[in-house]
Protein backbone atom coordinates (compact mmCIF):
# COMPACT_ATOMS: atom_id res chain seq x y z
CA UNK A 1 0.00 0.00 0.00
CA UNK A 2 1.26 3.59 -0.76
CA UNK A 3 1.16 6.14 1.90
CA UNK A 4 0.60 9.34 -0.19
CA UNK A 5 -3.13 9.01 -1.91
CA UNK A 6 -2.89 12.14 -4.56
CA UNK A 7 0.37 13.95 -6.81
CA UNK A 8 1.45 16.91 -4.56
CA UNK A 9 2.13 19.05 -7.80
CA UNK A 10 0.05 20.71 -9.86
CA UNK A 11 1.21 19.75 -13.07
CA UNK A 12 2.92 16.74 -14.38
CA UNK A 13 5.61 17.82 -16.76
CA UNK A 14 7.90 14.84 -16.20
CA UNK A 15 8.93 11.54 -14.71
CA UNK A 16 11.85 13.28 -12.76
CA UNK A 17 9.84 15.27 -10.25
CA UNK A 18 7.59 12.00 -8.85
CA UNK A 19 8.22 9.99 -5.99
CA UNK A 20 8.74 6.01 -6.01
CA UNK A 21 4.92 6.59 -4.19
CA UNK A 22 3.53 8.60 -6.11
CA UNK A 23 4.74 6.24 -9.22
CA UNK A 24 3.12 3.44 -7.08
CA UNK A 25 0.47 5.49 -6.68
CA UNK A 26 -0.92 6.15 -10.45
CA UNK A 27 -0.07 2.70 -11.03
CA UNK A 28 -2.44 1.14 -8.51
CA UNK A 29 -5.25 3.91 -9.22
CA UNK A 30 -4.73 2.82 -13.43
CA UNK A 31 -5.20 -0.70 -12.47
CA UNK A 32 -8.58 -0.14 -10.55
CA UNK A 33 -9.65 2.71 -13.33
CA UNK A 34 -8.84 0.01 -15.98
CA UNK A 35 -12.33 -1.46 -15.10
CA UNK A 36 -14.48 1.44 -16.07
CA UNK A 37 -13.40 0.31 -19.79
CA UNK A 38 -15.22 -3.15 -19.34
CA UNK A 39 -18.58 -1.39 -17.58
CA UNK A 40 -21.75 -1.48 -19.40
CA UNK A 41 -21.55 2.57 -19.65
CA UNK A 42 -17.94 3.25 -19.83
CA UNK A 43 -17.64 5.94 -17.68
CA UNK A 44 -17.52 7.80 -14.66
CA UNK A 45 -18.54 11.10 -13.15
CA UNK A 46 -15.35 11.80 -11.12
CA UNK A 47 -14.38 14.87 -13.10
CA UNK A 48 -17.48 16.40 -14.74
CA UNK A 49 -17.91 19.48 -15.05
CA UNK A 50 -14.02 19.58 -15.37
CA UNK A 51 -12.78 20.81 -19.04
CA UNK A 52 -9.31 19.75 -20.39
CA UNK A 53 -7.63 20.88 -23.73
CA UNK A 54 -5.45 19.19 -25.94
CA UNK A 55 -2.74 21.80 -26.62
CA UNK A 56 -0.47 19.89 -29.60
CA UNK A 57 2.35 21.84 -31.58
CA UNK A 58 3.30 18.27 -33.11
CA UNK A 59 1.66 16.19 -34.85
CA UNK A 60 0.00 13.24 -32.77
CA UNK A 61 -3.22 10.78 -33.37
CA UNK A 62 -2.13 8.09 -30.65
CA UNK A 63 -1.09 10.25 -27.80
CA UNK A 64 -3.77 13.11 -28.07
CA UNK A 65 -6.94 10.05 -28.47
CA UNK A 66 -5.69 8.78 -25.40
CA UNK A 67 -5.82 11.55 -22.97
CA UNK A 68 -9.19 12.41 -25.03
CA UNK A 69 -10.66 9.01 -24.38
CA UNK A 70 -9.32 9.17 -20.71
CA UNK A 71 -10.84 12.38 -19.87
CA UNK A 72 -14.53 11.53 -21.48
CA UNK A 73 -14.47 8.18 -19.46
CA UNK A 74 -14.25 10.60 -16.06
CA UNK A 75 -16.96 12.51 -17.70
CA UNK A 76 -14.58 15.85 -18.16
CA UNK A 77 -15.30 17.97 -21.46
CA UNK A 78 -12.31 17.97 -23.78
CA UNK A 79 -11.72 20.61 -26.47
CA UNK A 80 -8.76 19.78 -29.24
CA UNK A 81 -6.79 23.00 -30.43
CA UNK A 82 -5.63 22.12 -34.13
CA UNK A 83 -2.32 24.28 -33.64
CA UNK A 84 -2.19 24.70 -37.54
CA UNK A 85 -5.54 26.50 -37.73
CA UNK A 86 -5.54 28.45 -34.90
CA UNK A 87 -4.22 32.18 -33.75
CA UNK A 88 -0.72 30.26 -33.51
CA UNK A 89 0.03 30.79 -37.19
CA UNK A 90 -0.54 34.32 -36.50
CA UNK A 91 2.09 34.99 -34.39
CA UNK A 92 0.45 34.51 -31.39
CA UNK A 93 2.67 33.66 -28.56
CA UNK A 94 2.42 30.32 -26.69
CA UNK A 95 1.85 31.89 -23.40
CA UNK A 96 -0.73 34.16 -24.84
CA UNK A 97 -2.40 31.35 -26.10
CA UNK A 98 -2.20 29.20 -22.32
CA UNK A 99 -4.00 32.88 -21.46
CA UNK A 100 -6.48 32.95 -23.72
CA UNK A 101 -7.78 29.21 -22.56
CA UNK A 102 -7.37 29.85 -19.12
CA UNK A 103 -9.59 32.76 -19.52
CA UNK A 104 -11.90 30.15 -20.79
CA UNK A 105 -11.48 28.03 -17.39
CA UNK A 106 -9.93 25.14 -18.33
CA UNK A 107 -8.61 23.00 -15.90
CA UNK A 108 -6.14 20.77 -16.98
CA UNK A 109 -4.05 21.30 -20.35
CA UNK A 110 -2.28 18.38 -22.03
CA UNK A 111 0.74 20.03 -24.13
CA UNK A 112 2.84 18.98 -26.83
CA UNK A 113 5.91 20.90 -28.03
CA UNK A 114 9.05 20.78 -30.28
CA UNK A 115 10.46 22.85 -27.71
CA UNK A 116 11.97 21.54 -24.19
CA UNK A 117 10.64 22.79 -21.17
CA UNK A 118 7.91 24.39 -23.00
CA UNK A 119 5.34 23.14 -20.75
CA UNK A 120 6.98 24.05 -17.62
CA UNK A 121 6.81 27.30 -18.81
CA UNK A 122 2.98 26.95 -19.04
CA UNK A 123 3.08 25.64 -15.39
CA UNK A 124 4.30 28.34 -14.04
CA UNK A 125 2.00 30.91 -15.48
CA UNK A 126 -1.18 29.20 -15.20
CA UNK A 127 -3.51 27.83 -12.67
CA UNK A 128 -4.63 25.26 -14.68
CA UNK A 129 -2.51 21.68 -14.18
CA UNK A 130 -0.61 21.43 -17.50
CA UNK A 131 0.40 17.63 -18.61
CA UNK A 132 3.36 17.25 -20.60
CA UNK A 133 2.56 14.73 -23.78
CA UNK A 134 5.56 14.92 -25.07
CA UNK A 135 8.26 18.50 -25.15
CA UNK A 136 11.41 18.13 -27.73
CA UNK A 137 13.79 16.11 -26.33
CA UNK A 138 13.07 16.33 -23.08
CA UNK A 139 10.43 14.09 -21.20
CA UNK A 140 7.17 12.05 -22.01
CA UNK A 141 5.85 11.03 -18.53
CA UNK A 142 2.62 9.21 -19.25
CA UNK A 143 4.27 7.25 -22.07
CA UNK A 144 7.04 5.50 -19.34
CA UNK A 145 4.30 5.41 -16.84
CA UNK A 146 2.06 3.02 -19.47
CA UNK A 147 5.00 1.51 -20.12
CA UNK A 148 6.20 0.83 -16.32
CA UNK A 149 2.55 -0.22 -15.78
CA UNK A 150 2.95 -2.75 -19.07
CA UNK A 151 5.62 -4.29 -17.33
CA UNK A 152 4.19 -4.84 -13.87
CA UNK A 153 1.00 -6.29 -15.76
CA UNK A 154 2.40 -8.76 -17.79
CA UNK A 155 5.80 -9.87 -16.08
CA UNK A 156 4.20 -9.51 -12.18
CA UNK A 157 6.84 -6.61 -10.79
CA UNK A 158 9.18 -4.04 -12.56
CA UNK A 159 12.23 -4.79 -9.74
CA UNK A 160 15.18 -6.32 -10.76
CA UNK A 161 13.83 -6.41 -14.58
CA UNK A 162 16.23 -5.37 -17.39
CA UNK A 163 14.88 -3.40 -19.97
CA UNK A 164 16.89 -2.80 -23.19
CA UNK A 165 15.87 0.16 -25.43
CA UNK A 166 16.73 0.02 -29.10
CA UNK A 167 16.96 3.17 -31.63
CA UNK A 168 17.88 6.58 -32.13
CA UNK A 169 17.91 6.90 -28.38
CA UNK A 170 19.57 10.50 -28.60
CA UNK A 171 16.56 11.76 -29.80
CA UNK A 172 13.61 10.54 -28.17
CA UNK A 173 11.59 11.45 -24.68
CA UNK A 174 10.83 8.10 -24.35
CA UNK A 175 13.83 6.68 -23.66
CA UNK A 176 14.86 9.59 -21.18
CA UNK A 177 11.47 9.48 -19.42
CA UNK A 178 11.45 5.53 -19.58
CA UNK A 179 15.18 5.74 -18.15
CA UNK A 180 14.29 7.86 -15.48
CA UNK A 181 10.90 5.59 -14.37
CA UNK A 182 12.49 2.34 -14.52
CA UNK A 183 15.35 3.08 -12.66
CA UNK A 184 13.44 5.05 -10.39
CA UNK A 185 11.29 1.51 -9.70
CA UNK A 186 14.18 -0.51 -9.21
CA UNK A 187 14.70 -1.96 -12.83
CA UNK A 188 17.57 -1.89 -14.42
CA UNK A 189 17.98 0.21 -18.06
CA UNK A 190 19.90 -0.55 -21.26
CA UNK A 191 20.44 1.61 -23.94
CA UNK A 192 21.49 0.17 -27.90
CA UNK A 193 21.80 2.01 -30.84
CA UNK A 194 24.71 3.17 -33.53
CA UNK A 195 27.04 5.88 -31.73
CA UNK A 196 25.10 8.46 -33.64
CA UNK A 197 22.38 7.73 -31.84
CA UNK A 198 23.58 6.97 -28.41
CA UNK A 199 26.10 8.66 -26.85
CA UNK A 200 28.14 7.56 -24.11
CA UNK A 201 27.13 10.16 -21.73
CA UNK A 202 24.02 8.21 -21.18
CA UNK A 203 26.00 5.90 -18.91
CA UNK A 204 26.12 8.98 -16.35
CA UNK A 205 22.22 9.00 -16.74
CA UNK A 206 22.47 5.37 -15.40
CA UNK A 207 21.68 3.67 -18.16
CA UNK A 208 24.30 0.87 -19.56
CA UNK A 209 25.44 1.67 -23.45
CA UNK A 210 25.35 -0.90 -25.78
CA UNK A 211 26.33 -0.14 -29.27
CA UNK A 212 25.85 -3.99 -30.06
CA UNK A 213 22.43 -5.72 -30.28
CA UNK A 214 23.38 -9.19 -29.08
CA UNK A 215 25.32 -7.73 -26.08
CA UNK A 216 22.43 -5.55 -25.18
CA UNK A 217 19.80 -7.97 -25.64
CA UNK A 218 21.34 -11.14 -23.55
CA UNK A 219 19.59 -11.80 -20.72
CA UNK A 220 16.92 -8.44 -21.04
CA UNK A 221 13.55 -9.42 -19.99
CA UNK A 222 12.23 -6.50 -22.21
CA UNK A 223 12.97 -5.61 -25.57
CA UNK A 224 11.44 -2.23 -26.02
CA UNK A 225 12.09 -0.84 -29.88
CA UNK A 226 11.84 3.04 -30.73
CA UNK A 227 10.43 4.56 -33.74
CA UNK A 228 13.12 5.04 -36.16
CA UNK A 229 12.83 8.91 -36.97
CA UNK A 230 13.43 9.55 -40.52
CA UNK A 231 13.74 13.19 -40.45
CA UNK A 232 16.60 12.52 -38.29
CA UNK A 233 18.54 10.52 -41.39
CA UNK A 234 17.85 13.45 -43.35
CA UNK A 235 20.23 15.13 -40.75
CA UNK A 236 22.79 12.63 -41.68
CA UNK A 237 22.77 11.00 -38.51
CA UNK A 238 22.79 7.77 -39.98
CA UNK A 239 24.66 6.45 -43.43
CA UNK A 240 21.39 4.74 -44.53
CA UNK A 241 18.12 3.47 -43.19
CA UNK A 242 18.92 0.17 -44.82
CA UNK A 243 22.23 -0.02 -42.70
CA UNK A 244 20.71 0.67 -39.71
CA UNK A 245 17.82 -1.88 -40.27
CA UNK A 246 20.78 -4.27 -40.86
CA UNK A 247 22.38 -3.76 -37.80
CA UNK A 248 19.82 -3.07 -35.30
CA UNK A 249 16.28 -4.35 -36.65
CA UNK A 250 14.50 -6.63 -34.06
CA UNK A 251 13.61 -9.71 -36.43
CA UNK A 252 12.21 -13.11 -34.46
CA UNK A 253 15.74 -13.98 -34.93
CA UNK A 254 17.20 -11.32 -33.14
CA UNK A 255 14.36 -11.28 -30.62
CA UNK A 256 15.79 -14.96 -29.10
CA UNK A 257 18.68 -13.24 -27.92
CA UNK A 258 16.92 -12.24 -25.11
CA UNK A 259 15.73 -13.96 -22.74
CA UNK A 260 12.77 -16.44 -23.24
CA UNK A 261 9.16 -15.23 -23.71
CA UNK A 262 10.73 -11.43 -23.23
CA UNK A 263 7.92 -8.72 -23.80
CA UNK A 264 8.41 -6.74 -27.30
CA UNK A 265 7.16 -3.16 -27.08
CA UNK A 266 6.95 0.04 -29.23
CA UNK A 267 5.18 3.31 -28.42
CA UNK A 268 3.86 3.63 -31.77
CA UNK A 269 3.74 4.43 -34.85
CA UNK A 270 5.93 1.64 -35.68
CA UNK A 271 8.07 1.45 -39.06
CA UNK A 272 7.12 -2.12 -39.93
CA UNK A 273 10.44 -4.02 -41.63
CA UNK A 274 12.52 -0.84 -40.88
CA UNK A 275 13.13 -0.87 -36.91
CA UNK A 276 10.98 -4.31 -35.99
CA UNK A 277 9.80 -7.14 -37.97
CA UNK A 278 6.24 -7.09 -39.04
CA UNK A 279 6.26 -11.52 -37.26
CA UNK A 280 7.78 -9.41 -33.81
CA UNK A 281 5.64 -6.48 -33.64
CA UNK A 282 2.39 -9.39 -34.14
CA UNK A 283 4.28 -11.94 -32.25
CA UNK A 284 3.60 -14.39 -29.43
CA UNK A 285 5.18 -11.91 -26.48
CA UNK A 286 4.24 -8.20 -28.14
CA UNK A 287 2.57 -5.93 -25.77
CA UNK A 288 2.35 -3.24 -28.05
CA UNK A 289 -1.73 -2.98 -28.34
CA UNK A 290 -1.56 -3.84 -24.72
CA UNK A 291 0.64 -0.35 -24.04
CA UNK A 292 -2.19 1.49 -26.08
CA UNK A 293 -5.15 0.07 -23.65
CA UNK A 294 -2.68 0.58 -21.40
CA UNK A 295 -2.14 4.34 -22.10
CA UNK A 296 -6.20 5.09 -21.45
CA UNK A 297 -5.82 3.77 -17.96
CA UNK A 298 -2.73 5.28 -16.97
CA UNK A 299 -3.69 8.98 -18.05
CA UNK A 300 -7.00 8.80 -16.58
CA UNK A 301 -5.44 7.95 -13.12
CA UNK A 302 -3.12 11.25 -13.66
CA UNK A 303 -5.98 13.21 -14.11
CA UNK A 304 -7.36 11.83 -11.51
CA UNK A 305 -4.98 12.19 -9.21
CA UNK A 306 -4.00 15.77 -9.88
CA UNK A 307 -7.49 16.55 -9.82
CA UNK A 308 -7.53 14.94 -6.00
CA UNK A 309 -4.51 16.51 -4.95
CA UNK A 310 -5.96 20.19 -6.24
CA UNK A 311 -9.41 19.59 -4.22
CA UNK A 312 -7.00 18.60 -1.45
CA UNK A 313 -5.02 21.81 -1.72
CA UNK A 314 -7.64 23.68 -2.07
CA UNK A 315 -9.90 22.48 1.29
CA UNK A 316 -6.41 22.66 3.38
CA UNK A 317 -6.58 26.64 2.08
CA UNK A 318 -3.51 26.79 -0.03
CA UNK A 319 -3.01 28.48 -3.27
CA UNK A 320 -4.17 25.84 -5.79
CA UNK B 1 -32.94 21.28 21.35
CA UNK B 2 -31.28 19.89 24.53
CA UNK B 3 -28.53 18.09 24.23
CA UNK B 4 -28.51 14.18 24.78
CA UNK B 5 -26.60 12.06 26.46
CA UNK B 6 -25.83 8.43 26.24
CA UNK B 7 -25.48 5.51 29.01
CA UNK B 8 -22.60 2.97 28.22
CA UNK B 9 -19.07 2.27 29.24
CA UNK B 10 -16.88 5.40 28.62
CA UNK B 11 -13.74 4.15 26.25
CA UNK B 12 -10.56 6.17 26.30
CA UNK B 13 -10.74 9.59 24.76
CA UNK B 14 -14.46 9.97 25.38
CA UNK B 15 -15.90 7.24 23.04
CA UNK B 16 -18.60 5.61 24.16
CA UNK B 17 -19.45 2.18 23.38
CA UNK B 18 -23.06 1.79 21.57
CA UNK B 19 -22.80 -1.94 19.86
CA UNK B 20 -20.83 -4.71 21.22
CA UNK B 21 -20.22 -7.82 19.27
CA UNK B 22 -23.76 -9.43 20.62
CA UNK B 23 -25.42 -6.07 19.35
CA UNK B 24 -23.96 -6.47 16.70
CA UNK B 25 -24.58 -10.09 15.56
CA UNK B 26 -28.30 -9.70 16.74
CA UNK B 27 -28.62 -6.63 13.90
CA UNK B 28 -27.29 -8.73 11.09
CA UNK B 29 -29.83 -11.53 12.27
CA UNK B 30 -32.95 -9.17 12.32
CA UNK B 31 -31.81 -7.37 9.08
CA UNK B 32 -31.78 -10.39 7.35
CA UNK B 33 -35.11 -11.48 8.66
CA UNK B 34 -36.61 -8.02 7.58
CA UNK B 35 -35.33 -9.03 4.26
CA UNK B 36 -36.25 -12.29 4.03
CA UNK B 37 -40.38 -11.05 4.96
CA UNK B 38 -39.89 -8.00 2.83
CA UNK B 39 -39.31 -9.45 -0.14
CA UNK B 40 -41.64 -12.37 -0.72
CA UNK B 41 -41.36 -13.74 -4.15
CA UNK B 42 -38.36 -12.09 -4.95
CA UNK B 43 -35.93 -14.00 -3.14
CA UNK B 44 -34.29 -15.81 -5.86
CA UNK B 45 -33.18 -12.18 -7.70
CA UNK B 46 -31.74 -11.21 -4.23
CA UNK B 47 -28.48 -9.42 -4.35
CA UNK B 48 -26.38 -8.12 -1.21
CA UNK B 49 -24.06 -5.20 -2.57
CA UNK B 50 -21.64 -3.98 -0.06
CA UNK B 51 -20.21 -0.58 0.01
CA UNK B 52 -16.72 -0.66 1.09
CA UNK B 53 -14.59 -1.28 3.19
CA UNK B 54 -17.12 -2.66 5.94
CA UNK B 55 -20.31 -2.46 4.10
CA UNK B 56 -19.37 -5.57 1.97
CA UNK B 57 -18.13 -7.25 5.36
CA UNK B 58 -21.57 -6.82 6.61
CA UNK B 59 -23.44 -7.62 3.14
CA UNK B 60 -21.23 -11.17 3.53
CA UNK B 61 -22.55 -11.78 7.10
CA UNK B 62 -26.46 -10.47 6.43
CA UNK B 63 -25.68 -13.12 3.43
CA UNK B 64 -24.74 -15.85 6.04
CA UNK B 65 -27.21 -15.17 8.31
CA UNK B 66 -30.23 -15.44 5.31
CA UNK B 67 -28.55 -18.99 4.02
CA UNK B 68 -28.70 -20.03 7.96
CA UNK B 69 -31.92 -18.87 8.98
CA UNK B 70 -34.03 -18.64 5.90
CA UNK B 71 -32.60 -21.15 3.37
CA UNK B 72 -31.75 -17.56 0.73
CA UNK B 73 -28.88 -18.07 -1.29
CA UNK B 74 -27.70 -14.43 -2.05
CA UNK B 75 -25.00 -13.14 -4.02
CA UNK B 76 -22.81 -10.50 -2.60
CA UNK B 77 -20.98 -8.31 -4.18
CA UNK B 78 -18.43 -5.18 -3.86
CA UNK B 79 -19.80 -1.35 -5.16
CA UNK B 80 -16.76 1.39 -4.93
CA UNK B 81 -17.82 4.36 -4.95
CA UNK B 82 -15.23 6.77 -4.98
CA UNK B 83 -15.36 7.66 -8.75
CA UNK B 84 -19.25 9.17 -8.12
CA UNK B 85 -18.70 11.00 -5.26
CA UNK B 86 -19.09 14.87 -4.61
CA UNK B 87 -15.90 15.05 -2.54
CA UNK B 88 -12.84 14.26 -4.15
CA UNK B 89 -9.36 14.97 -1.96
CA UNK B 90 -11.29 15.97 0.61
CA UNK B 91 -11.01 12.42 2.26
CA UNK B 92 -9.09 8.64 0.95
CA UNK B 93 -10.38 8.67 -2.13
CA UNK B 94 -8.46 6.25 -3.78
CA UNK B 95 -10.68 3.96 -6.48
CA UNK B 96 -11.37 0.44 -5.34
CA UNK B 97 -12.09 -2.65 -7.15
CA UNK B 98 -16.01 -3.19 -7.77
CA UNK B 99 -16.45 -6.72 -8.02
CA UNK B 100 -20.86 -7.44 -8.85
CA UNK B 101 -21.78 -10.94 -9.09
CA UNK B 102 -23.32 -10.89 -12.25
CA UNK B 103 -25.84 -8.75 -13.91
CA UNK B 104 -27.89 -6.63 -12.09
CA UNK B 105 -31.13 -6.18 -14.17
CA UNK B 106 -33.89 -7.04 -13.05
CA UNK B 107 -32.52 -7.53 -8.92
CA UNK B 108 -33.79 -6.94 -5.97
CA UNK B 109 -30.32 -4.84 -4.43
CA UNK B 110 -29.78 -4.13 -0.95
CA UNK B 111 -27.03 -2.10 -0.15
CA UNK B 112 -25.29 -2.24 2.78
CA UNK B 113 -23.60 0.27 4.71
CA UNK B 114 -21.97 1.13 8.13
CA UNK B 115 -22.91 4.38 9.23
CA UNK B 116 -25.98 6.29 7.55
CA UNK B 117 -25.03 9.88 7.94
CA UNK B 118 -25.59 12.60 5.15
CA UNK B 119 -27.01 10.46 2.54
CA UNK B 120 -24.38 11.10 0.49
CA UNK B 121 -22.38 7.88 -0.13
CA UNK B 122 -25.67 6.14 -0.80
CA UNK B 123 -26.68 8.94 -3.35
CA UNK B 124 -23.45 8.05 -4.83
CA UNK B 125 -24.18 4.36 -4.32
CA UNK B 126 -27.61 4.68 -6.18
CA UNK B 127 -25.47 6.42 -9.19
CA UNK B 128 -22.57 3.76 -9.55
CA UNK B 129 -25.55 1.06 -9.43
CA UNK B 130 -27.10 2.10 -11.94
CA UNK B 131 -24.58 2.89 -14.66
CA UNK B 132 -24.05 -1.41 -14.06
CA UNK B 133 -27.64 -2.06 -15.36
CA UNK B 134 -31.05 -1.29 -13.94
CA UNK B 135 -32.03 -3.22 -11.48
CA UNK B 136 -35.86 -3.75 -10.25
CA UNK B 137 -35.84 -2.48 -6.96
CA UNK B 138 -32.43 -0.83 -4.63
CA UNK B 139 -33.20 -1.23 -0.73
CA UNK B 140 -31.10 -0.03 1.51
CA UNK B 141 -29.64 -1.47 5.02
CA UNK B 142 -27.50 -0.20 7.43
CA UNK B 143 -25.55 -1.22 10.61
CA UNK B 144 -26.24 2.27 12.45
CA UNK B 145 -28.23 5.63 11.36
CA UNK B 146 -26.78 8.33 13.27
CA UNK B 147 -28.93 10.84 11.78
CA UNK B 148 -28.07 14.55 9.71
CA UNK B 149 -29.49 13.48 6.35
CA UNK B 150 -28.66 15.89 3.59
CA UNK B 151 -30.56 13.97 1.29
CA UNK B 152 -34.10 12.35 0.62
CA UNK B 153 -32.98 9.36 1.75
CA UNK B 154 -33.84 6.62 4.65
CA UNK B 155 -32.76 3.08 5.05
CA UNK B 156 -35.39 0.56 4.84
CA UNK B 157 -33.20 -1.65 7.27
CA UNK B 158 -31.78 -0.18 10.84
CA UNK B 159 -29.23 -2.26 13.00
CA UNK B 160 -29.30 0.91 15.53
CA UNK B 161 -30.52 4.42 15.41
CA UNK B 162 -27.97 5.79 17.27
CA UNK B 163 -28.58 9.99 17.41
CA UNK B 164 -25.23 12.06 17.33
CA UNK B 165 -24.12 15.77 17.71
CA UNK B 166 -23.19 16.68 14.59
CA UNK B 167 -19.20 17.01 15.77
CA UNK B 168 -19.75 13.42 17.11
CA UNK B 169 -17.89 10.89 15.02
CA UNK B 170 -19.61 6.99 14.61
CA UNK B 171 -16.59 4.04 14.26
CA UNK B 172 -17.35 0.40 13.47
CA UNK B 173 -14.68 -1.96 14.21
CA UNK B 174 -15.53 -5.12 12.90
CA UNK B 175 -13.29 -8.37 13.46
CA UNK B 176 -12.49 -9.03 9.99
CA UNK B 177 -11.29 -5.34 8.95
CA UNK B 178 -10.17 -3.83 11.84
CA UNK B 179 -9.64 -6.62 14.67
CA UNK B 180 -12.08 -6.00 17.44
CA UNK B 181 -15.84 -5.66 16.99
CA UNK B 182 -18.12 -3.02 18.24
CA UNK B 183 -19.47 0.41 17.64
CA UNK B 184 -18.15 3.71 19.34
CA UNK B 185 -19.27 7.18 19.26
CA UNK B 186 -16.92 9.53 19.76
CA UNK B 187 -17.67 12.89 21.41
CA UNK B 188 -16.13 15.57 19.13
CA UNK B 189 -15.24 18.79 20.34
CA UNK B 190 -17.58 20.59 17.58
Amino acid sequence: MTTVDSLSAKDLLGIEPLSRDEIQLILDTARTLSDVAKHPIKKVPALRGRTMVNLFYEASTRTRTSFELAAVRLSADVVNINVQASSVVKGETLLDTARTLEAMTVDFIVMRHGSSGAPHMLARNLKASVINAGDGQHEHPTQALLDLYTVREKLGSIEGKTITLIGDIQHSRVARSDLIAFTKMGAKVRFCGPPTLLSADFGALGAEVHHDLKSALTGADVVYVLRLQFERHRMGLMPSVKAYTQQYAITSERVKWAKPGALVMHPGPMNRGVEIAPEVADGPTSVIVDQVANGIAVRMAVLYLLEAGRTKRAAAGGVS
Amino acid sequence: MAPRFFCGLMGPQGATQSLDAAGIDRAMVRIAHEIHEKNPGRLADLVLIGIPKRGDTLARRIAAVLARDHAVVAPVGVLDITMYRDDIGSRASLPKPSDLPGSIDGKTIVLVDDVLYTGRSVRAAMDALIDFGRPKAIQLAVLVDRGHRELPIRADYVGKNIPTAPGANVKVELKEDDGAEQVLVEEGNG
